[in-house]
C-alpha cells in the first residue's frame, strides 16, 4: 500500500462522500459546502496525476470565484429550505434507474473495453508531471485561437449577466 | 507516482458523474440543480486528466483549462438567470417555473 494509493482513496472518499452529501442535505448553502468539498479533492487528485496547473486553476477558480459566486447568490436570495415536493413518477421510474444504468454502463466500458484495459495496463506511461511551460506552450501556440476567442465569450457572458440581473426600471 | 491505475480514476469520475445526473433529476432547487451540472462538469474534468496522464499528452489539460472558463462564464450567465427567476417567482422551486408547459 503506497502512499499514492492512499491519498487516491481518501480524496476519492471524500468526493463521493460530498457528492452524495450535495444530494442528500435540503439547504443549498450545505450542498454549496459539500461541492467546495468535492473540488478541493479532485484538486488534489489532479496533483496525484501530475498535473500541479490545472490543480491550482481548480483551486483558484472553481473552490474560489465560481464557488464564491454560488455562496453570494444563495446568501443573497435567502430562500431557506428547498420545498421538497412529492418525487415525481418520472424521477422515481426513469431517473434513479437511468442515473444506475449509466453508472454501470461507463464501468463497464471502462473495465471491458479495449481502450480500458490498454489504458488500465499502460498506466502512467510518461512519470514525471506535466510542466507548467509545456502547458502554456502548447496553449499559446497550438490553441491560441481557442484562447482568444474564449476571452469574447466571457466578455459576452458578462454583459448577459448585467443585461439579466439589471433592476427593471 | 503511476501505482494508482488510470481506470480507477475512471471509475471515480463515472461515479461523480453519476450522482451529478441523479442530483439533476432529484434535487427541485434551481441552485442545487445547478450545482450538479458543476459536479457533472468536473467529473468529466478529472476524465480528461486521467486520460492526459494515460497518453502522455497535454491536450486533454489544455482542454480541462478551457472546460473550466466555460464553466465560469455558464455560472455568471446562469445565476444572474436564477436571480431574476427568484425575483418573479419568488420561489426557486423549479415547478414554479412551468410558464412554458402544455
Amino acid at each position: 500500500m503506497s502512499i499514492a494509493l492512499v491519498v487516491f482513496f481518501l480524496c476519492a472518499l471524500l468526493a463521493v462522500g460530498g457528492a452524495i452529501a450535495l444530494i442528500l442535505s435540503r439547504e443549498p448553502i450545505h450542498s454549496a459546502l459539500s461541492l467546495i468539498l468535492v473540488m478541493v479533492a479532485l484538486a488534489v487528485l489532479y496533483l496525484l496525476l501530475g498535473a500541479p496547473f490545472i490543480a491550482a486553476v481548480q483551486i483558484i477558480v472553481y473552490a474560489g470565484a465560481i464557488m464564491v459566486l454560488f455562496v453570494f447568490v444563495i446568501m443573497l436570495l435567502n430562500m431557506g429550505v428547498e420545498e421538497r415536493t412529492d418525487f415525481s413518477k418520472i424521477a422515481k421510474f426513469v431517473g434513479v434507474p437511468a442515473g444506475l444504468v449509466l453508472l454501470l454502463g461507463i464501468a463497464h466500458w471502462v473495465f471491458h473495453s479495449s481502450v480500458g484495459t490498454a489504458i488500465a495496463n499502460g498506466a502512467g506511461s510518461s512519470n514525471d508531471a506535466a510542466s507548467t511551460r509545456d502547458l502554456s506552450l502548447q496553449l499559446f501556440r497550438q490553441y491560441a485561437f481557442p484562447f482568444e476567442a474564449t476571452s469574447i465569450l466571457i466578455l459576452i457572458a458578462v454583459l448577459g449577466a448585467l443585461v439579466l440581473a439589471r433592476k427593471e426600471e | 507516482m503511476s501505482v494508482v491505475p488510470i481506470s480507477w480514476y475512471l471509475v471515480l469520475s463515472a461515479i461523480l458523474f453519476g450522482l451529478g445526473a441523479v442530483a439533476v433529476v432529484f434535487k427541485r432547487n434551481i441552485i442545487t440543480i445547478f450545482m450538479s451540472i458543476e459536479l457533472m462538469l468536473n467529473a468529466v474534468n478529472l476524465a480528461f486528466v486521467a486520460f492526459a496522464r494515460a497518453h502522455g499528452q497535454l491536450d486533454g489539460l489544455v482542454f480541462v483549462f478551457f472546460v473550466i472558463v466555460v464553466a465560469a462564464a455558464e455560472a455568471a450567465v446562469g445565476l444572474a438567470i436564477v436571480i431574476m427567476l427568484a425575483q418573479n417567482r419568488e420561489s426557486l422551486n423549479v415547478e414554479r417555473v412551468n410558464l412554458l408547459k402544455l
